[in-house]
């Protein structure tokens, strides 16, 4: 199968520089202190997030007074494939996204603030479809938002491939991901343009990296304006007076 | 606008899973038509005409053509047909044809692509307008029916043109006709306009339907593909490739993953054809025959040769029969028409130049007109009561016979691409005038002072090698190889680089050279020509007196050749005592090196093996064939290969240390021990024992098998372990084990090819991988790529063996030519004992034939007796042993207007009633007709 026909359109009918649908709704859950429900084609996680609270047991050896400890998990339902897969707890895959997720939070949370104490980002992949990681930051940033944890801006994930012809595609989905080359995945502070995180699954050639990640930003700054937009709507919706502080 | 795709697939685990995608529907998907106001078009995506005249008499009014998938499958042949124009079609067709034959679905994007066809794919699967989804109990090719249907009506009201479409599905017809869209045949559509060529380009699928009254079924049918599926699972089925036999139109092998499957007999081939893959049935143990070692050529002949079932057990192959036909790869075949003995009747036999391909049976009303010329047919099915597979007529060639049509024939057989270079292409080369800037002359070393040459064949004009050799003040050599740098030219992504890449190698026929690049490098900017500043890519080494290496240094330089030899003037400035010039001082010092590099390759177990060479001397104004002659070896050969072969094993260590996984490299596989049988069969019988065991001692053991008295002994040995070798392969060196990189015949652990870039592509990417080695040059995506490169790989040795069988084609095709006006008596050796006949080498033509010794006349059976343990044929005293002398009488024989052959009789030694006397009765008698055997030098 080819990623781009001649006509320029891609196998699920979008041109080269177009995001998948993009849904969000944030204060999901009401148990939790911040949560996220994020959508992109058909990709869904749901963000959930706890804290700044006292370090717990486990990780009281990792108790700082520079700083929160920021403890990240990332996992992937049993249901989120089309063939049902039970994994367990820390394997590999989750492990590694585990750390990435952990490294691109820490860019933007400002644990200066909140010494001795600790912050939990849980995250669940629902339903995978390509770009797992990508929407995972997308709802943790929702979730911490939610949760009204300081944050420094914004952190938008996205991810970015060659097509036929050498044309880089944005936002890859599952089945342009198990067809084509390689996946570039990039975190961005969308307001400073800093990178918080590269990531690639195959190597690259030199000169395709600038397109490819040029084009990976190019959606982390529309994704930013969709969930900015989501933002706002949400906070005007609890902010409204006659329904104060429920979300 | 979302939609989702929801579909159920079987994975390879056998669990059925839901597979889900989305399917975005847009709305800014234009018509494609000029002047539409409706459409944000730019100019470059008007394709069709706003007013498309109507060039078929059915419907006056102007019209776009939508083609259905099956039209298009059928009738690509047509479609290809440059009358039919702005034609419409719906992405739902090309993904259908892409899904069902990527051949059609290669060659109809090519005829997409034509601009001057005005045909424009219409994506109504992402419009919103267009899209429709499966109804409930709909099949899925019912739903894409109605999407056809749903664009053309689209169609109609968005441009007010009306459409028309073009089916062979009478039901698809009659809907779109309720839809208020004209539906018609693509044959009656065709047979209405009023060019010449279209309707006999049409598909003859229709015969199969219209079955004669006499019809019986010549062929058991084919399984349904669910139960080939479900026998090739339990095992009781096997899954191959076809290989139809050269020599027994009846016979074939199918070549599995467990067995080659010997296949005997009409019915158990089944309407394969070669190339096919196929599926076979084994069948059980005790019908299972031996090759029938006949040599069977036409296909009527099949009645009267009853093979005798008396078989060795050892001889039993494992035999099977086809079942069906999983995937068929036809192709278009090049041939000539056999016209139909009824006059006036419009279907005749196509007879393939091929031997192994099966006549086919077309329609045509230009019979006579066809019966003198090359054509080009395509197939279209074979039904089971047809005896012959059905076609039809795509192209003439030209008139039978003529050198021209003929050469083009034997380029379109080996799909070698010779058309002439595009504008494209021409548009990447340097202006005639091109010389060497300063800012290059800075980039690379100057070794204009050096005394470089180059020694190369008479007549040579693409040299791409040059070397040089002196004394260094410590006693050591330093010597250099200096290849023209055609990789400065040819920059990766080029028109010109794909070109290049495409054609792979230069291919050499007798009087004709296609080049892989345009003339203006091949034979001048590229060229090393004497007296002339040129680019190249340099090795030089530092070697001692006994050639041990002692530093390589690569470099990019620029040279100034002294002087562009020939092979026999090199010899002569050598040999030449008196000449102490520094170029002689220089070649001899290159000689000495090549002679011990020689002794040393030789020790490590290279072969030196033999094939006969021949060249022809050509009449310069009528392009005829004079003379033949067969390639000298110099010393001055040897000395250039020498040298060659050390740069190829320099770059190949270079190059991998370098890049490990991209690397392109080349190895030739040790065969296996089964392939030396014939040679040491053959040698044993004379007394002489081969040790294959590895390169050294199959070596050391053809040097001494030396008869005395019969010098030509030694070489038919060895021509016939060349027989024995495998192809030798270019690959990627992270696609292969590391154990597999060996070079058998060279006995050099890494090997490459380096010294031809103009002629060969692989030595253009090696010249790259180089170039990024030493920094002269960056890489680029496509060559650090180990898949591509590997995809690359297997073009280059696809060409390659094409370039080489075509070359060879070319001599035989000149050795008709040359026959063609004597008839001669000539030396010849056995080369191998068949059942039915001798394969006879001559070789002052190096000419290989068959002798035929079976007879087809019952009352006067044939002489001879073949005894299958000694592989000897006898006729009272005499015996035929491999390798035995004999006298053969040569002529062409012309009744065959398709394959002109080339007949031996047998002279000496005398048998009666058998052999034709030596002098006069040079007209062979109606007995000696028997039917002519294959003659492929």
């Amino acid at each position: 199968m080819e990623l781009l026909n001649d006509q320029g359109l891609r196998l699920d009918g979008r041109k080269p520089d177009e995001l998948r649908l993009i849904k969000c709704k944030l204060g999901i859950f009401t148990h939790t202190d911040g949560s996220a429900f994020v959508e992109q084609g058909n990709t869904k996680v749901i963000a959930v997030v706890y804290g700044p609270h006292e370090v717990r047991n486990v990780h009281r050896a990792k108790t700082s007074a520079d700083g929160a400890f920021v403890n990240c998990q990332y996992s992937m339902a049993a249901f989120s494939m089309s063939e049902r897969k039970k994994r367990n707890r820390g394997d590999r895959k989750s492990t590694e996204a585990t750390i990435h997720l952990h490294q691109t939070l820490a860019a933007v949370i400002r644990t200066e603030l909140m010494p001795k104490s600790q912050i939990d980002v849980f995250i669940e992949v629902l339903q995978s479809d390509g770009g797992n990681f990508a929407a995972s930051v997308n709802a943790a940033t929702l979730a911490l938002i939610d949760a009204g944890i300081p944050l420094r801006e914004y952190v938008i994930a996205c991810t970015a491939s060659l097509g036929t012809g050498n044309v880089p595609m944005v936002d890859i989905s599952n089945l342009e991901e198990s067809l084509g080359g390689p996946t570039l995945t990039v975190a961005v502070l969308p307001r400073s343009s800093q990178i918080a995180l590269v990531e690639m699954s195959q190597r690259f050639h030199l000169d395709f990296l600038e397109p490819v990640l040029k084009m990976a930003m190019k959606g982390c700054d529309y994704t930013f304006k969709v969930l900015d937009m989501a933002v706002e709507s949400y906070l005007s919706e609890i902010g409204k007076p006659n329904n104060w502080g429920q979300a | 606008m979302l939609t989702k795709k929801v579909f159920y697939k079987q994975s390879k685990k056998g669990t059925i899973l839901k597979i889900v995608r989305e399917h975005y529907l847009r709305k800014d998907i234009w018509c494609g038509c000029k002047g539409c106001v409706k459409c944000a078009l730019e100019e470059k995506d008007m394709i069709l005409d706003a007013c498309p005249v109507s060039k078929c008499s059915l419907l006056s009014d102007p019209h776009y053509i939508f083609l259905d998938t099956n039209a298009v499958l059928d009738q690509i042949d047509a479609i290809e047909d440059p009358y039919l124009e702005n034609i419409i079609i719906p992405q739902t067709v090309l993904d259908e044809v892409k899904h069902r034959s990527s051949s059609v679905f290669k060659r109809l994007k090519e005829v997409i692509f034509d601009k001057k066809r005005k045909i424009y794919v219409f994506v109504n699967e992402h419009l919103k307008a267009t899209y429709i989804e499966r109804r409930v109990g709909e099949t899925v090719n019912d739903r894409n029916d109605r999407a056809i249907r749903k664009a053309a009506t689209w169609y109609q009201e968005h441009t007010g043109v009306k459409s028309v479409l073009l089916s062979d599905d009478i039901a698809n017809r009659e809907k779109a006709v309720e839809k208020g869209i004209f539906a018609f045949s693509l044959s009656d559509y065709a047979e209405a306009t009023d060019s010449a060529t279209l309707s006999e380009r049409l598909c003859a699928k229709r015969w199969s339907e219209r079955r004669g009254e006499d019809s019986t079924d010549v062929f058991p049918a084919h399984l349904p593909p669910a139960a080939v599926h479900h026998g090739l699972k339990a095992g009781l089925l096997l899954q191959g490739v076809f290989y139809a036999s050269k020599e027994n139109c009846l016979e074939a092998t199918v070549i599995t993953d467990k067995h080659n499957v010997l296949i005997q007999g009409r019915a158990s081939l089944n309407r394969a054809i070669d190339g096919d893959t196929v599926a076979v049935e084994l069948l059980p143990k005790e019908e299972w025959v031996a090759p029938s070692n006949l040599v069977i050529e036409s296909e009527e002949a099949e009645d009267e040769v009853k093979v005798e079932r008396e078989i060795n057990e050892e001889e039993r192959q494992v035999t099977g029969k086809i079942v069906a036909i999983i995937h068929r790869k036809w192709q278009q075949y090049c041939g000539i028409l056999q016209l139909s003995p009824i006059k006036g009747h419009t279907y005749h036999l196509f007879v393939p130049a091929k031997r192994h391909i099966p006549k086919v049976r077309i329609e045509t009303r230009q019979g006579e007109k066809l019966a003198s010329q090359r054509l080009v047919v395509a197939i279209d099915g074979w039904p089971r009561h047809s005896r012959h597979p059905q076609g039809h007529f795509v192209r003439a060639l030209g008139k039978i016979g003529d050198k021209e049509t003929e050469n083009e024939v034997l380029l379109l057989e080996h799909d070698i691409p010779c058309s002439k270079f595009s504008d494209a292409v021409l548009a990447d080369l340097p202006s005639n005038d091109w010389t060497i800037t300063p800012e290059e002359l800075a980039k690379r070393v100057d070794l204009r002072n050096i005394i470089v040459c180059s020694v190369d064949p008479p007549g040579c004009t693409d040299i791409d090698d040059a070397l040089h050799c002196f004394k260094l003040p410590n006693g050591n050599y330093e010597a250099g190889v200096h290849i023209a740098d055609v990789s400065h030219f040819i920059r990766p992504g080029t028109a010109l680089d794909k070109e290049a890449a495409l054609r792979a190698t230069t291919v050499y026929l007798v009087d004709k050279r296609i080049d892989m690049v345009p003339d203006l490098l091949s034979s001048n900017l590229c060229s090393l020509r004497g007296g002339e500043e040129r680019l190249s890519f340099s090795c030089i080494w530092e070697l001692t007196p006994n050639a041990e290496i002692i530093s390589t240094r690569f470099h990019k330089s620029v040279i100034k050749s002294k002087a562009a030899m020939t092979y026999e003037a090199a010899q002569a400035i050598i040999d030449d005592v008196s000449d102490e010039s520094e170029l002689a001082q220089s070649l001899r010092g290159l000689n000495t090196l090549a002679k011990v590099l020689k002794k040393r390759r030789m020790e490590n177990g290279a072969l030196s093996l033999a094939s006969p060479e021949i060249r022809f001397r050509v009449d310069s104004e009528t392009h005829e064939p004079l003379e033949v002659v067969s390639k000298k070896m110099r010393e001055t050969n040897s000395m250039v290969e020498e040298f060659m072969l050390l740069a190829n094993v320099s770059t190949a260590e270079k190059i991998l240390e370098e890049f490990p996984e991209v690397a392109l490299l080349r190895r030739h596989p040790e065969p296996p021990p089964a392939n030396f049988d014939p040679l040491i069969k053959a040698a044993h019988h004379q007394g002489f024992e081969i040790d294959i065991s590895n390169s050294k001692k199959l070596s050391e053991s053809l040097d001494k098998a030396i008869k005395p008295n019969d010098s030509y002994f030694n070489v038919m040995l060895r021509i016939l372990a060349t027989r024995c070798m495998l192809q030798a392969v270019y690959f990627a060196s992270g696609v292969t084990q590391r154990s597999e990189f060996f070079h058998y015949g060279l006995a050099a652990p890494l090997y490459t090819h380096f010294t031809s870039p103009i002629r060969r592509y692989s030595d253009v990417i090696v010249h790259r991988l180089l170039a990024a080695c030493i920094g002269a040059d960056a890489t680029y995506p496509d060559l650090m790529d180990k898949r591509k490169t590997d995809k690359l790989c297997q073009n280059l040795n696809y060409r390659k063996r094409m370039a080489q069988y075509a070359g060879r084609a070319s001599v035989a095709l000149h050795t008709h030519l040359f026959f063609r006006e004597r008839i001669e008596n000539e030396e010849g050796y056995i080369l191998f004992v068949r059942k039915n006949a001798l394969q006879v080498l001559i070789p002052k033509y190096g000419l290989e034939g068959t002798l035929l010794l079976s007879s087809k006349d019952k009352k006067n059976p044939s002489p001879f007796v073949f005894n299958n343990d000694d592989h000897t044929q006898r006729a009272g005293d005499i015996v035929f042993h491999a390798f035995d002398r004999l006298v053969v009488r040569l002529y062409v024989d012309r009744s065959n207007v398709q394959h002109e052959r080339l007949i031996m009789n047998l002279v000496e030694p005398s048998i009666p009633g058998f052999s034709v006397c030596s002098l006069g009765d040079l007209v062979p008698t109606e007995e000696e007709q028997v039917p002519p055997p294959q003659v492929i030098s």
